[in-house]
């Protein structure tokens, strides 16, 4: 039996509370809100309190699939990426660059936030980027 | 404080009598917890007080009960105050804790805390480390009794009217084992609804604490709206008390709360 308690952060919005995570055999079980947390100081709301319940969640995307007459198909990074390029291109070029949006994540990292607002300003050239912890 | 409690969890460890010790670990900057397996880890064992008395409890017996039910073979040990200990018997008492797979370390809560907790009986029976500080009464109950009923009725309402329903109370609860929740079941609570009805939500987690909350005061804490749970749940303590002559932790392990048996009629 391996049994930790793992000191980590919220990954539900952009508040930042500080979070133990109970992991029993490399399966994360249980929450427990951080008692030194200077964000939280030992509070969570019911997001935070259950974020153990998604790392494992069958319905979680971990492979990129792309839609093939009408069905999800599971393809490789290369693939993908290049299909996105492709299509942003296209879309860019037939109907300007306002006509993209991107929406960007409280999941991911300041860095990858920044650079996918960058992406959208200096490589496509729209303002139109929000994030989730608005919707 | 962490000295004698520090070798008392090394001995358990070295003499094979445990094989993990769940308490407090001071690492990363913060505190929190952590089992214990090996003895020359134990440098970073706390019994958490970092910055005051108490400041960062944990509900250890609820990670206790995780370990216990995953590995029913082996024994561990555990860190308690008094808080803690009345909660090991009542797991005890409801079944859910093997008297002969753990081993109590206790400390002695010091003075501040236990007159901040109101706690009644601010150490455990046997402890290593800390003194032993009289208990005190509950001040915020009387508070509250004090204003006539209409006052008081104002008063919970709007206490219970800043639920964010987090459901944070019963999840750091570690009187809380339940597999299936009153707090979750449709007939009782309208589950997917905001704000939670008022005080039925309140007042039906209230009745399930009634001989079972051992005034430990994690949900009081945990709670983002500050709604002061730990009053409402020493108010029904004391209910309880009276009634039935009954305060769950302060009996021995196997006397069956009231609530729990059909028999006579409580006392007059």
């Amino acid at each position: 039996m391996d049994y930790r308690t793992v000191l980590t952060t919220c990954a539900y919005c952009g508040c930042g509370c500080s979070l133990y995570l109970e992991v029993l055999d490399g399966r994360v079980i249980h929450t427990f809100p951080c008692k030194t947390g200077p964000v939280n100081e030992g509070k969570l709301c019911v997001k935070g309190w259950n974020i153990h319940e998604f790392i494992h969640s069958p319905k979680r995307l971990t492979r990129p699939l792309l839609r093939q007459n009408g069905t999800l198909v599971e393809v490789s990074w290369d693939e993908a990426l290049d299909f996105t390029a492709r299509r942003l291109r296209e879309i860019k070029e037939a109907h300007g660059s306002d006509s993209l949006a991107f929406l960007s994540s409280a999941k991911i990292t300041n860095e990858e936030n920044y650079l996918i607002q960058k992406f959208a300003r200096a490589a496509v050239g729209t303002n139109n980027v929000d994030h989730c912890a608005r919707l | 404080m962490s000295e004698k409690v520090r070798a008392k969890v090394k001995e358990l460890l070295e003499s094979g009598r445990i094989k993990g010790f769940l308490g407090l670990r001071q690492a990363d900057g913060h505190l929190g917890p952590h089992i214990f397996t090996d003895g020359r880890e134990l440098d970073a064992l706390a019994v958490g007080d970092l910055k005051r008395p108490g400041d960062t409890r944990y509900p250890l017996n609820k990670q206790l009960l995780t370990l216990m039910r995953c590995d029913p073979d082996d024994s561990f040990g555990v860190l308690v105050r008094g808080c803690d200990e009345r909660g090991l018997k009542t797991l005890i008492t409801w079944n859910q804790v093997d008297p002969a797979k753990v081993v109590a370390v206790g400390i002695a809560c010091p003075p501040e805390l236990a007159a901040a907790c109101e706690c009644l009986k601010p150490y455990p029976d046997e402890f290593v480390d800390g003194g032993k500080v009289e208990g005190s009464t509950f001040a915020s109950v009387a508070t509250v009794d004090a204003l006539d009923l209409h006052s008081r009725l104002t008063h919970w309402l709007h206490e219970f009217s800043k639920c964010v329903k987090c459901y944070g109370c019963r999840d750091i609860c570690p009187m809380c084992f339940c597999k299936e929740c009153s707090l979750e079941q449709e007939d009782l609570i309208h589950t997917g609804d905001l704000p939670p009805e008022n005080p039925i939500f309140h007042l039906t987690r209230a009745v399930h604490m009634a001989g079972r909350c051992i005034d430990c005061g994690l949900c009081n804490e945990a709670c983002p709206a500050d709604i002061p749970l730990r009053t409402l749940y020493k108010k029904v303590a004391d209910i309880i008390a009276q009634e039935f002559d009954y305060r769950p932790g302060y009996v021995e392990p196997g006397e069956k709360p009231p609530l729990n048996i059909l028999g006579e009629a409580p006392k007059a």
